[in-house]
Protein backbone atom coordinates (compact mmCIF):
# COMPACT_ATOMS: atom_id res chain seq x y z
CA UNK A 1 0.00 0.00 0.00
CA UNK A 2 2.96 2.32 1.29
CA UNK A 3 4.71 2.19 -2.34
CA UNK A 4 1.72 2.73 -4.89
CA UNK A 5 0.29 5.73 -2.06
CA UNK A 6 3.98 7.55 -1.87
CA UNK A 7 4.40 9.17 -5.22
CA UNK A 8 0.89 10.69 -4.57
CA UNK A 9 2.30 12.69 -2.14
CA UNK A 10 2.26 16.80 -3.59
CA UNK A 11 -1.69 15.98 -3.76
CA UNK A 12 -2.31 14.64 -0.50
CA UNK A 13 0.28 16.53 2.00
CA UNK A 14 1.67 19.44 -0.30
CA UNK A 15 -1.28 21.85 -0.18
CA UNK A 16 -1.37 21.27 4.06
CA UNK A 17 2.46 21.50 4.44
CA UNK A 18 2.84 24.82 2.36
CA UNK A 19 0.11 26.33 4.14
CA UNK A 20 1.61 24.88 7.28
CA UNK A 21 5.29 26.32 5.97
CA UNK A 22 3.44 30.28 5.63
CA UNK A 23 1.12 30.06 8.49
CA UNK A 24 3.40 28.17 11.26
CA UNK A 25 7.22 27.14 10.63
CA UNK A 26 8.74 29.81 8.77
CA UNK A 27 7.28 32.66 11.36
CA UNK A 28 8.28 29.93 14.26
CA UNK A 29 11.82 29.79 12.99
CA UNK A 30 12.06 33.72 12.38
CA UNK A 31 9.88 34.42 15.99
CA UNK A 32 12.98 32.61 17.38
CA UNK A 33 15.81 33.48 15.49
CA UNK A 34 14.66 37.64 15.96
CA UNK A 35 14.29 36.63 20.08
CA UNK A 36 18.10 37.45 19.74
CA UNK A 37 18.02 40.82 17.43
CA UNK A 38 17.44 44.07 17.21
CA UNK A 39 15.05 45.10 14.85
CA UNK A 40 11.72 46.91 13.81
CA UNK A 41 11.05 44.73 10.53
CA UNK A 42 11.74 41.49 9.20
CA UNK A 43 14.55 42.96 6.98
CA UNK A 44 16.83 45.34 9.59
CA UNK A 45 17.64 41.98 12.08
CA UNK A 46 20.98 42.42 13.51
CA UNK A 47 21.82 39.73 16.36
CA UNK A 48 22.34 41.00 20.08
CA UNK A 49 22.79 37.53 21.60
CA UNK A 50 20.60 37.52 24.77
CA UNK A 51 20.25 41.42 24.97
CA UNK A 52 16.51 41.39 24.49
CA UNK A 53 16.33 38.93 27.47
CA UNK A 54 17.35 40.36 29.78
CA UNK A 55 15.50 43.67 28.31
CA UNK A 56 12.12 42.01 29.14
CA UNK A 57 13.24 40.91 32.50
CA UNK A 58 14.97 43.84 33.63
CA UNK A 59 12.17 46.27 32.72
CA UNK A 60 12.14 49.34 35.47
CA UNK A 61 8.29 49.30 35.14
CA UNK A 62 8.80 45.32 35.82
CA UNK A 63 5.49 44.78 33.95
CA UNK A 64 6.69 41.70 32.40
CA UNK A 65 7.78 40.00 35.68
CA UNK A 66 4.56 41.04 36.82
CA UNK A 67 2.54 39.53 33.93
CA UNK A 68 4.30 36.22 34.50
CA UNK A 69 2.80 35.90 38.02
CA UNK A 70 -0.70 37.31 37.54
CA UNK A 71 -0.99 34.97 34.89
CA UNK A 72 0.63 32.35 36.45
CA UNK A 73 -2.01 33.00 39.21
CA UNK A 74 -5.10 33.49 37.28
CA UNK A 75 -4.23 30.41 35.59
CA UNK A 76 -4.02 28.25 38.65
CA UNK A 77 -6.89 29.98 40.43
CA UNK A 78 -9.31 29.62 37.27
CA UNK A 79 -8.38 26.13 36.65
CA UNK A 80 -9.25 24.99 40.85
CA UNK A 81 -12.20 26.63 40.33
CA UNK A 82 -13.77 25.78 36.83
CA UNK A 83 -12.74 22.35 37.26
CA UNK A 84 -14.51 21.97 41.09
CA UNK A 85 -17.44 23.64 39.55
CA UNK A 86 -17.93 21.57 36.37
CA UNK A 87 -17.44 18.31 37.99
CA UNK A 88 -20.02 19.56 39.92
CA UNK A 89 -22.54 20.39 38.08
CA UNK A 90 -21.97 17.42 35.85
CA UNK A 91 -22.34 15.06 38.43
CA UNK A 92 -25.49 16.72 39.58
CA UNK A 93 -26.85 16.97 35.57
CA UNK A 94 -25.61 12.72 35.35
CA UNK A 95 -28.89 12.48 38.06
CA UNK A 96 -31.36 12.47 35.32
CA UNK A 97 -34.10 14.74 36.47
CA UNK A 98 -36.25 16.23 34.24
CA UNK A 99 -34.72 19.17 32.21
CA UNK A 100 -31.44 18.30 32.35
CA UNK A 101 -30.74 18.20 28.80
CA UNK A 102 -32.00 22.21 28.93
CA UNK A 103 -29.92 22.87 31.22
CA UNK A 104 -26.84 21.26 29.81
CA UNK A 105 -27.42 23.37 26.74
CA UNK A 106 -27.83 26.43 28.43
CA UNK A 107 -24.38 26.00 30.94
CA UNK A 108 -22.78 25.19 27.11
CA UNK A 109 -24.06 28.03 25.23
CA UNK A 110 -21.49 31.24 26.59
CA UNK A 111 -18.21 28.97 24.76
CA UNK A 112 -19.60 30.06 21.44
CA UNK A 113 -19.53 33.34 21.91
CA UNK A 114 -16.29 35.03 21.17
CA UNK A 115 -13.83 36.70 23.82
CA UNK A 116 -14.08 40.09 22.56
CA UNK A 117 -17.98 40.09 22.58
CA UNK A 118 -17.54 38.51 26.08
CA UNK A 119 -15.24 41.14 27.74
CA UNK A 120 -17.88 44.10 26.79
CA UNK A 121 -20.68 42.65 27.63
CA UNK A 122 -19.35 41.60 31.36
CA UNK A 123 -17.83 44.93 31.77
CA UNK A 124 -21.18 46.53 31.20
CA UNK A 125 -22.61 44.23 34.34
CA UNK A 126 -19.62 44.11 36.67
CA UNK A 127 -19.65 48.20 36.16
CA UNK A 128 -22.74 48.60 36.95
CA UNK A 129 -22.49 46.77 40.49
CA UNK A 130 -19.22 48.04 40.88
CA UNK A 131 -20.81 51.27 40.62
CA UNK A 132 -22.32 51.11 43.98
CA UNK A 133 -19.16 51.07 45.85
CA UNK A 134 -17.56 53.79 43.75
CA UNK A 135 -15.61 51.28 41.87
CA UNK A 136 -14.99 50.05 38.55
CA UNK A 137 -13.09 47.15 37.19
CA UNK A 138 -9.95 49.24 36.34
CA UNK A 139 -10.11 50.81 40.28
CA UNK A 140 -7.75 48.19 40.79
CA UNK A 141 -5.58 45.18 38.88
CA UNK A 142 -7.72 43.13 41.48
CA UNK A 143 -10.67 44.07 40.08
CA UNK A 144 -9.59 43.22 37.04
CA UNK A 145 -8.46 39.77 37.96
CA UNK A 146 -11.88 38.64 39.81
CA UNK A 147 -13.71 40.33 36.99
CA UNK A 148 -11.86 38.19 34.51
CA UNK A 149 -12.02 35.09 36.43
CA UNK A 150 -16.05 35.68 36.55
CA UNK A 151 -16.31 35.77 32.57
CA UNK A 152 -13.73 33.20 32.30
CA UNK A 153 -15.87 30.80 34.83
CA UNK A 154 -19.64 31.51 32.79
CA UNK A 155 -17.46 30.59 29.54
CA UNK A 156 -15.75 28.13 30.00
CA UNK A 157 -18.00 26.24 32.74
CA UNK A 158 -19.83 24.19 30.16
CA UNK A 159 -17.13 22.92 27.95
CA UNK A 160 -15.85 21.66 30.98
CA UNK A 161 -18.95 20.06 32.06
CA UNK A 162 -19.65 18.75 28.70
CA UNK A 163 -15.83 16.55 29.14
CA UNK A 164 -16.70 15.47 32.74
CA UNK A 165 -20.49 14.41 31.60
CA UNK A 166 -18.99 12.03 28.27
CA UNK A 167 -16.08 10.90 31.38
CA UNK A 168 -19.34 10.21 33.72
CA UNK A 169 -21.25 8.25 31.14
CA UNK A 170 -17.98 5.99 30.41
CA UNK A 171 -17.78 4.77 33.96
CA UNK A 172 -20.28 1.31 33.91
CA UNK A 173 -23.22 1.28 36.31
CA UNK A 174 -21.98 -2.20 38.00
CA UNK A 175 -18.83 -0.61 39.23
CA UNK A 176 -20.85 1.63 41.09
CA UNK A 177 -23.36 -0.58 42.00
CA UNK A 178 -20.50 -3.40 43.43
CA UNK A 179 -19.54 -0.27 45.74
CA UNK A 180 -22.88 0.42 46.98
CA UNK A 181 -23.53 -4.10 47.57
CA UNK A 182 -19.93 -3.62 49.40
CA UNK A 183 -21.05 -1.05 52.01
CA UNK A 184 -19.00 2.17 50.57
CA UNK A 185 -20.71 5.67 51.36
CA UNK A 186 -21.58 8.04 48.90
CA UNK A 187 -18.55 9.79 49.56
CA UNK A 188 -15.92 6.66 49.70
CA UNK A 189 -17.56 5.95 46.07
CA UNK A 190 -17.07 9.55 44.81
CA UNK A 191 -13.44 9.48 46.39
CA UNK A 192 -12.38 5.72 46.09
CA UNK A 193 -14.68 4.75 42.47
CA UNK A 194 -15.68 7.40 40.53
CA UNK A 195 -13.02 9.72 41.08
CA UNK A 196 -10.34 7.63 40.12
CA UNK A 197 -12.10 5.98 37.18
CA UNK A 198 -12.75 10.09 36.02
CA UNK A 199 -8.99 11.23 36.00
CA UNK A 200 -8.68 10.87 31.80
CA UNK A 201 -11.16 13.87 32.11
CA UNK A 202 -9.54 15.45 34.89
CA UNK A 203 -6.21 15.73 32.88
CA UNK A 204 -8.17 17.01 29.90
CA UNK A 205 -10.18 19.44 31.86
CA UNK A 206 -7.21 20.35 33.82
CA UNK A 207 -4.90 20.72 31.16
CA UNK A 208 -7.35 23.01 29.05
CA UNK A 209 -8.14 25.64 31.37
CA UNK A 210 -4.89 25.77 32.34
CA UNK A 211 -3.70 26.11 28.65
CA UNK A 212 -6.61 28.45 28.34
CA UNK A 213 -6.15 30.72 31.54
CA UNK A 214 -1.98 30.96 29.96
CA UNK A 215 -2.98 32.08 26.84
CA UNK A 216 -6.39 34.61 27.56
CA UNK A 217 -6.16 37.85 25.49
CA UNK A 218 -9.26 38.61 23.53
CA UNK A 219 -11.24 39.13 27.44
CA UNK A 220 -8.70 40.94 28.92
CA UNK A 221 -8.04 43.15 25.84
CA UNK A 222 -11.96 43.47 25.83
CA UNK A 223 -12.81 44.00 29.44
CA UNK A 224 -10.19 46.08 31.29
CA UNK A 225 -7.52 46.29 28.31
CA UNK A 226 -4.87 45.99 31.39
CA UNK A 227 -5.71 49.11 33.28
CA UNK A 228 -4.89 50.20 35.71
CA UNK A 229 -1.31 51.16 34.01
CA UNK A 230 -0.64 47.86 32.88
CA UNK A 231 -1.27 46.20 35.97
CA UNK A 232 -4.19 43.67 34.52
CA UNK A 233 -2.54 42.66 32.05
CA UNK A 234 -2.06 38.85 31.80
CA UNK A 235 0.93 37.75 29.39
CA UNK A 236 -0.66 37.55 25.62
CA UNK A 237 -1.79 41.23 26.10
CA UNK A 238 1.48 42.33 27.76
CA UNK A 239 3.45 40.46 24.74
CA UNK A 240 1.13 42.39 22.14
CA UNK A 241 1.28 46.12 23.45
CA UNK A 242 5.32 45.94 24.33
CA UNK A 243 5.01 45.15 20.02
CA UNK A 244 2.46 47.99 19.02
CA UNK A 245 3.04 50.40 21.99
CA UNK A 246 6.37 50.64 22.16
CA UNK A 247 8.56 51.60 20.27
CA UNK A 248 12.02 50.41 19.89
CA UNK A 249 10.96 46.80 22.44
CA UNK A 250 10.44 44.30 18.83
CA UNK A 251 13.16 42.20 20.04
CA UNK A 252 12.02 42.36 23.67
CA UNK A 253 8.57 41.50 22.73
CA UNK A 254 9.66 38.45 20.80
CA UNK A 255 11.84 37.23 23.87
CA UNK A 256 9.01 37.30 25.96
CA UNK A 257 6.79 35.01 23.33
CA UNK A 258 9.72 32.74 23.38
CA UNK A 259 9.65 32.61 27.11
CA UNK A 260 5.69 32.60 26.72
CA UNK A 261 5.79 29.56 24.44
CA UNK A 262 8.35 27.45 26.47
CA UNK A 263 5.56 27.85 29.34
CA UNK A 264 2.88 26.72 27.48
CA UNK A 265 5.19 23.60 26.15
CA UNK A 266 6.29 22.70 29.37
CA UNK A 267 2.47 22.31 30.42
CA UNK A 268 1.75 20.54 27.75
CA UNK A 269 4.32 18.28 27.85
CA UNK A 270 3.91 17.85 31.29
CA UNK A 271 0.35 16.85 30.74
CA UNK A 272 1.68 14.37 27.80
CA UNK A 273 3.67 12.81 30.43
CA UNK A 274 0.82 12.59 33.60
CA UNK A 275 -1.69 10.74 30.59
CA UNK A 276 1.00 8.25 29.24
CA UNK A 277 1.62 7.35 32.91
CA UNK A 278 -1.94 7.04 34.10
CA UNK A 279 -2.31 4.50 30.89
CA UNK A 280 0.43 3.10 31.60
CA UNK A 281 -0.64 2.26 35.26
CA UNK A 282 -4.75 1.60 34.25
CA UNK B 1 -36.25 10.17 45.17
CA UNK B 2 -38.58 11.23 42.76
CA UNK B 3 -38.65 14.48 45.29
CA UNK B 4 -35.57 15.09 45.16
CA UNK B 5 -34.99 15.49 41.37
CA UNK B 6 -37.69 17.89 41.38
CA UNK B 7 -35.52 20.37 43.94
CA UNK B 8 -32.68 19.52 41.91
CA UNK B 9 -34.91 20.30 38.82
CA UNK B 10 -36.25 23.79 40.51
CA UNK B 11 -32.29 24.81 41.78
CA UNK B 12 -31.15 24.49 38.14
CA UNK B 13 -33.79 26.50 36.61
CA UNK B 14 -33.01 29.34 39.29
CA UNK B 15 -29.33 28.79 38.46
CA UNK B 16 -29.86 28.75 34.52
CA UNK B 17 -31.76 32.06 34.96
CA UNK B 18 -29.24 33.67 36.71
CA UNK B 19 -26.78 32.03 34.39
CA UNK B 20 -28.70 33.98 31.13
CA UNK B 21 -28.77 37.18 33.04
CA UNK B 22 -25.56 38.73 31.28
CA UNK B 23 -27.33 37.96 28.04
CA UNK B 24 -30.55 39.75 28.70
CA UNK B 25 -28.81 42.49 30.26
CA UNK B 26 -27.32 43.14 27.05
CA UNK B 27 -30.36 43.04 25.12
CA UNK B 28 -32.48 45.16 27.24
CA UNK B 29 -29.79 48.04 27.64
CA UNK B 30 -29.42 48.13 23.95
CA UNK B 31 -32.73 49.77 23.87
CA UNK B 32 -31.47 52.29 26.17
CA UNK B 33 -30.30 55.70 25.33
CA UNK B 34 -26.69 55.77 25.68
CA UNK B 35 -26.70 57.92 28.97
CA UNK B 36 -28.68 55.52 30.58
CA UNK B 37 -26.43 52.69 30.43
CA UNK B 38 -23.80 52.86 32.68
CA UNK B 39 -25.69 55.32 35.17
CA UNK B 40 -28.70 52.53 35.41
CA UNK B 41 -27.93 49.32 34.04
CA UNK B 42 -30.35 47.33 35.69
CA UNK B 43 -33.15 49.47 35.02
CA UNK B 44 -35.66 48.63 32.47
CA UNK B 45 -35.96 51.05 29.40
CA UNK B 46 -38.92 53.82 30.41
CA UNK B 47 -39.87 56.81 28.27
CA UNK B 48 -37.39 58.87 29.76
CA UNK B 49 -34.73 55.97 28.45
CA UNK B 50 -36.08 54.61 26.13
CA UNK B 51 -34.43 54.34 22.63
CA UNK B 52 -36.05 52.60 20.25
CA UNK B 53 -33.80 51.29 17.60
CA UNK B 54 -31.62 54.23 17.37
CA UNK B 55 -28.42 52.03 19.01
CA UNK B 56 -28.60 49.75 16.37
CA UNK B 57 -28.82 51.86 13.03
CA UNK B 58 -25.92 54.27 15.00
CA UNK B 59 -23.67 50.90 15.35
CA UNK B 60 -24.16 49.19 12.34
CA UNK B 61 -23.23 52.72 10.76
CA UNK B 62 -20.47 52.85 12.73
CA UNK B 63 -18.46 49.60 12.39
CA UNK B 64 -20.27 48.73 8.67
CA UNK B 65 -21.75 45.94 10.61
CA UNK B 66 -23.10 44.25 7.49
CA UNK B 67 -19.99 44.02 5.72
CA UNK B 68 -18.44 42.74 8.92
CA UNK B 69 -20.59 39.80 8.77
CA UNK B 70 -20.14 38.99 5.16
CA UNK B 71 -16.42 39.12 5.33
CA UNK B 72 -16.48 37.21 8.59
CA UNK B 73 -19.02 34.34 7.06
CA UNK B 74 -16.44 34.12 3.76
CA UNK B 75 -13.21 34.09 6.03
CA UNK B 76 -15.05 31.20 8.34
CA UNK B 77 -16.78 29.11 5.46
CA UNK B 78 -13.61 28.94 2.80
CA UNK B 79 -11.45 28.67 6.14
CA UNK B 80 -13.29 25.59 7.09
CA UNK B 81 -13.90 24.26 4.00
CA UNK B 82 -10.47 24.27 2.92
CA UNK B 83 -9.18 23.05 6.28
CA UNK B 84 -11.68 19.97 6.27
CA UNK B 85 -10.46 19.25 2.64
CA UNK B 86 -6.92 19.58 2.69
CA UNK B 87 -6.16 18.33 6.32
CA UNK B 88 -8.40 15.08 5.61
CA UNK B 89 -6.33 14.35 3.22
CA UNK B 90 -3.08 14.75 4.60
CA UNK B 91 -3.89 13.07 7.74
CA UNK B 92 -5.00 9.68 5.59
CA UNK B 93 -1.86 10.24 3.70
CA UNK B 94 0.42 10.60 7.02
CA UNK B 95 -1.49 7.17 8.74
CA UNK B 96 -1.38 5.13 5.63
CA UNK B 97 2.29 5.77 4.47
CA UNK B 98 4.47 5.21 7.63
CA UNK B 99 7.74 7.11 6.44
CA UNK B 100 10.05 8.86 8.28
CA UNK B 101 8.84 12.12 6.79
CA UNK B 102 5.89 11.50 7.36
CA UNK B 103 6.01 11.04 11.35
CA UNK B 104 8.37 14.05 11.62
CA UNK B 105 5.81 16.17 9.65
CA UNK B 106 2.53 14.85 12.05
CA UNK B 107 5.42 15.55 15.33
CA UNK B 108 5.32 19.53 13.90
CA UNK B 109 1.54 19.27 13.37
CA UNK B 110 1.50 18.18 17.34
CA UNK B 111 4.19 21.00 18.29
CA UNK B 112 1.86 23.52 16.50
CA UNK B 113 -0.93 22.40 18.64
CA UNK B 114 0.46 24.12 21.47
CA UNK B 115 2.36 27.06 20.43
CA UNK B 116 0.84 30.21 21.90
CA UNK B 117 -0.11 32.44 18.54
CA UNK B 118 1.78 35.56 20.34
CA UNK B 119 5.00 33.29 19.57
CA UNK B 120 4.51 33.68 15.71
CA UNK B 121 2.12 36.36 15.97
CA UNK B 122 4.44 39.59 14.60
CA UNK B 123 6.49 37.30 11.98
CA UNK B 124 3.44 35.93 10.61
CA UNK B 125 1.24 39.22 10.05
CA UNK B 126 5.18 40.88 8.61
CA UNK B 127 5.36 37.42 6.58
CA UNK B 128 0.94 37.65 5.39
CA UNK B 129 1.80 41.35 4.29
CA UNK B 130 4.57 40.37 2.21
CA UNK B 131 2.74 37.59 0.50
CA UNK B 132 -0.44 39.61 -0.56
CA UNK B 133 -2.45 37.23 2.16
CA UNK B 134 -4.08 40.16 3.60
CA UNK B 135 -7.29 39.83 1.73
CA UNK B 136 -10.17 37.48 3.29
CA UNK B 137 -8.92 34.68 0.56
CA UNK B 138 -5.37 35.06 1.27
CA UNK B 139 -6.44 34.70 5.35
CA UNK B 140 -7.38 31.03 4.16
CA UNK B 141 -4.22 29.92 3.69
CA UNK B 142 -3.17 31.06 6.95
CA UNK B 143 -6.08 29.52 8.68
CA UNK B 144 -5.14 26.20 7.56
CA UNK B 145 -1.69 26.32 8.25
CA UNK B 146 -2.04 27.60 11.80
CA UNK B 147 -5.35 24.94 12.47
CA UNK B 148 -3.78 22.00 10.50
CA UNK B 149 -2.03 20.55 13.87
CA UNK B 150 -5.39 20.17 15.77
CA UNK B 151 -7.39 18.54 12.08
CA UNK B 152 -4.78 16.53 11.28
CA UNK B 153 -4.39 15.36 15.24
CA UNK B 154 -8.07 14.29 15.26
CA UNK B 155 -8.24 12.45 11.69
CA UNK B 156 -4.85 10.55 11.86
CA UNK B 157 -6.17 9.96 15.73
CA UNK B 158 -9.34 8.35 13.28
CA UNK B 159 -7.80 6.46 10.34
CA UNK B 160 -5.29 4.96 12.68
CA UNK B 161 -8.25 3.17 14.36
CA UNK B 162 -9.64 1.98 10.91
CA UNK B 163 -8.58 -1.09 9.41
CA UNK B 164 -6.69 -0.58 5.94
CA UNK B 165 -7.78 -3.82 4.50
CA UNK B 166 -10.58 -2.31 1.77
CA UNK B 167 -7.96 0.77 0.63
CA UNK B 168 -5.57 -2.03 0.46
CA UNK B 169 -7.54 -4.47 -2.07
CA UNK B 170 -9.10 -1.16 -4.12
CA UNK B 171 -5.57 0.16 -4.96
CA UNK B 172 -4.43 -3.50 -6.12
CA UNK B 173 -7.10 -3.71 -8.20
CA UNK B 174 -5.79 -0.69 -9.87
CA UNK B 175 -8.02 1.65 -7.82
CA UNK B 176 -6.84 5.88 -8.13
CA UNK B 177 -5.44 6.83 -4.92
CA UNK B 178 -7.73 9.64 -5.05
CA UNK B 179 -10.57 8.21 -6.03
CA UNK B 180 -10.30 5.97 -3.16
CA UNK B 181 -9.99 8.80 -1.25
CA UNK B 182 -13.05 10.44 -2.29
CA UNK B 183 -15.40 7.46 -2.71
CA UNK B 184 -14.26 5.32 0.30
CA UNK B 185 -12.02 6.76 2.72
CA UNK B 186 -14.57 10.73 2.98
CA UNK B 187 -17.69 9.23 3.36
CA UNK B 188 -15.79 6.56 6.69
CA UNK B 189 -14.30 9.92 7.68
CA UNK B 190 -17.32 11.78 8.49
CA UNK B 191 -18.19 12.20 12.00
CA UNK B 192 -14.18 13.45 12.75
CA UNK B 193 -15.21 16.05 9.71
CA UNK B 194 -18.17 17.56 11.87
CA UNK B 195 -16.26 17.72 15.40
CA UNK B 196 -13.09 19.21 13.24
CA UNK B 197 -15.76 21.49 11.24
CA UNK B 198 -17.95 22.42 14.57
CA UNK B 199 -14.13 23.55 16.59
CA UNK B 200 -12.31 25.61 13.74
CA UNK B 201 -15.52 27.44 13.28
CA UNK B 202 -16.10 28.30 16.96
CA UNK B 203 -12.65 29.12 16.46
CA UNK B 204 -11.78 31.11 13.34
CA UNK B 205 -15.69 32.71 13.98
CA UNK B 206 -14.62 34.78 17.28
CA UNK B 207 -10.87 34.69 15.93
CA UNK B 208 -10.08 38.10 16.76
CA UNK B 209 -6.07 39.27 16.81
CA UNK B 210 -5.11 36.96 13.71
CA UNK B 211 -7.51 38.98 11.28
CA UNK B 212 -6.72 42.42 12.99
CA UNK B 213 -3.09 41.59 12.21
CA UNK B 214 -3.49 40.34 9.03
CA UNK B 215 -6.28 41.89 7.06
CA UNK B 216 -6.05 45.34 5.98
CA UNK B 217 -8.34 46.77 8.10
CA UNK B 218 -9.22 49.75 5.62
CA UNK B 219 -10.80 47.27 3.37
CA UNK B 220 -11.93 44.09 5.83
CA UNK B 221 -13.14 43.88 9.46
CA UNK B 222 -14.51 40.74 10.90
CA UNK B 223 -17.08 41.09 13.81
CA UNK B 224 -15.11 40.82 16.66
CA UNK B 225 -12.67 43.55 15.02
CA UNK B 226 -15.70 45.39 14.14
CA UNK B 227 -17.33 45.11 17.66
CA UNK B 228 -13.73 46.80 19.38
CA UNK B 229 -13.13 48.56 16.97
CA UNK B 230 -16.15 50.56 18.67
CA UNK B 231 -13.68 51.66 21.73
CA UNK B 232 -12.43 54.62 19.58
CA UNK B 233 -8.41 56.08 19.70
CA UNK B 234 -9.40 57.83 22.46
CA UNK B 235 -10.81 55.21 25.33
CA UNK B 236 -14.22 56.85 24.73
CA UNK B 237 -17.10 54.19 23.45
CA UNK B 238 -20.28 54.64 22.25
CA UNK B 239 -21.95 52.56 24.77
CA UNK B 240 -25.42 52.55 23.00
CA UNK B 241 -24.06 51.27 19.78
CA UNK B 242 -21.91 48.84 21.62
CA UNK B 243 -25.06 46.75 23.04
CA UNK B 244 -26.60 46.96 19.89
CA UNK B 245 -23.60 45.61 18.10
CA UNK B 246 -22.91 42.79 21.28
CA UNK B 247 -26.63 41.42 20.43
CA UNK B 248 -26.38 41.23 16.72
CA UNK B 249 -22.67 39.76 17.31
CA UNK B 250 -25.29 36.71 20.01
CA UNK B 251 -27.60 36.44 17.36
CA UNK B 252 -26.32 34.16 14.96
CA UNK B 253 -24.12 32.36 16.98
CA UNK B 254 -27.50 31.35 19.45
CA UNK B 255 -29.30 30.40 16.20
CA UNK B 256 -26.46 28.23 14.76
CA UNK B 257 -26.00 26.87 18.41
CA UNK B 258 -29.41 26.13 18.47
CA UNK B 259 -29.42 24.09 15.09
CA UNK B 260 -26.57 21.91 15.51
CA UNK B 261 -26.32 21.79 19.29
CA UNK B 262 -26.56 17.54 19.16
CA UNK B 263 -23.00 18.15 16.46
CA UNK B 264 -22.11 20.41 18.82
CA UNK B 265 -21.76 18.79 21.92
CA UNK B 266 -20.81 15.51 20.19
CA UNK B 267 -17.84 17.60 18.70
CA UNK B 268 -16.67 19.14 21.60
CA UNK B 269 -16.64 15.85 23.26
CA UNK B 270 -14.95 13.54 20.48
CA UNK B 271 -12.31 16.87 20.46
CA UNK B 272 -11.51 16.47 24.03
CA UNK B 273 -11.67 12.56 24.59
CA UNK B 274 -8.46 12.45 21.96
CA UNK B 275 -7.07 15.95 22.97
Amino acid sequence: MERSLKRWWPLFVLPTALAFLVGFLIPFGMGLYLSFCDFTTLSDAVYVSVANYIKAFSDASGEFVHALWYTALFAVVSTAIINVLALGVALLLTRGFPGTNAFRTVFFLPNLIGGIVLGWLWQVLLNGVLARWNATLVTSEWYGFWGLLLVVCWQQLGYMMIIYISGLTTIPEEVMEAAAIDGASARQAFWHVRLPMLMPSVTICTFLTLTNGFKLFDQNLALTNGMPGNRSQLLALNIYTTFYGRTGWAGAGQAKAVVFCLIVVSIALLQLRLTRSQEASG
Amino acid sequence: MKKGFSWLTALFTAVSAVYLYPLALVAVNSFKKKAYISRQPFSLPNAQTFAGFANYQKGVELTHFLSAVLTSLLITVCSVALILLCTSMCAWFISRVRSRMMHGLYLLFLFSMVVPFQMVMFTLSRLANLLGLNTPLGIVIIYLGFGAGLSVFLFTGFVNACPAAVEESALIDGCNPLRLFFAIVLPILRPTAVSVGILQTMWIWNDYLLPYLVLDLKRFRTIPIAVQYLRGGYGSVDMGAMMAMLVLAIIPIVVFYLLCQKYIVSGVMAGAIKG
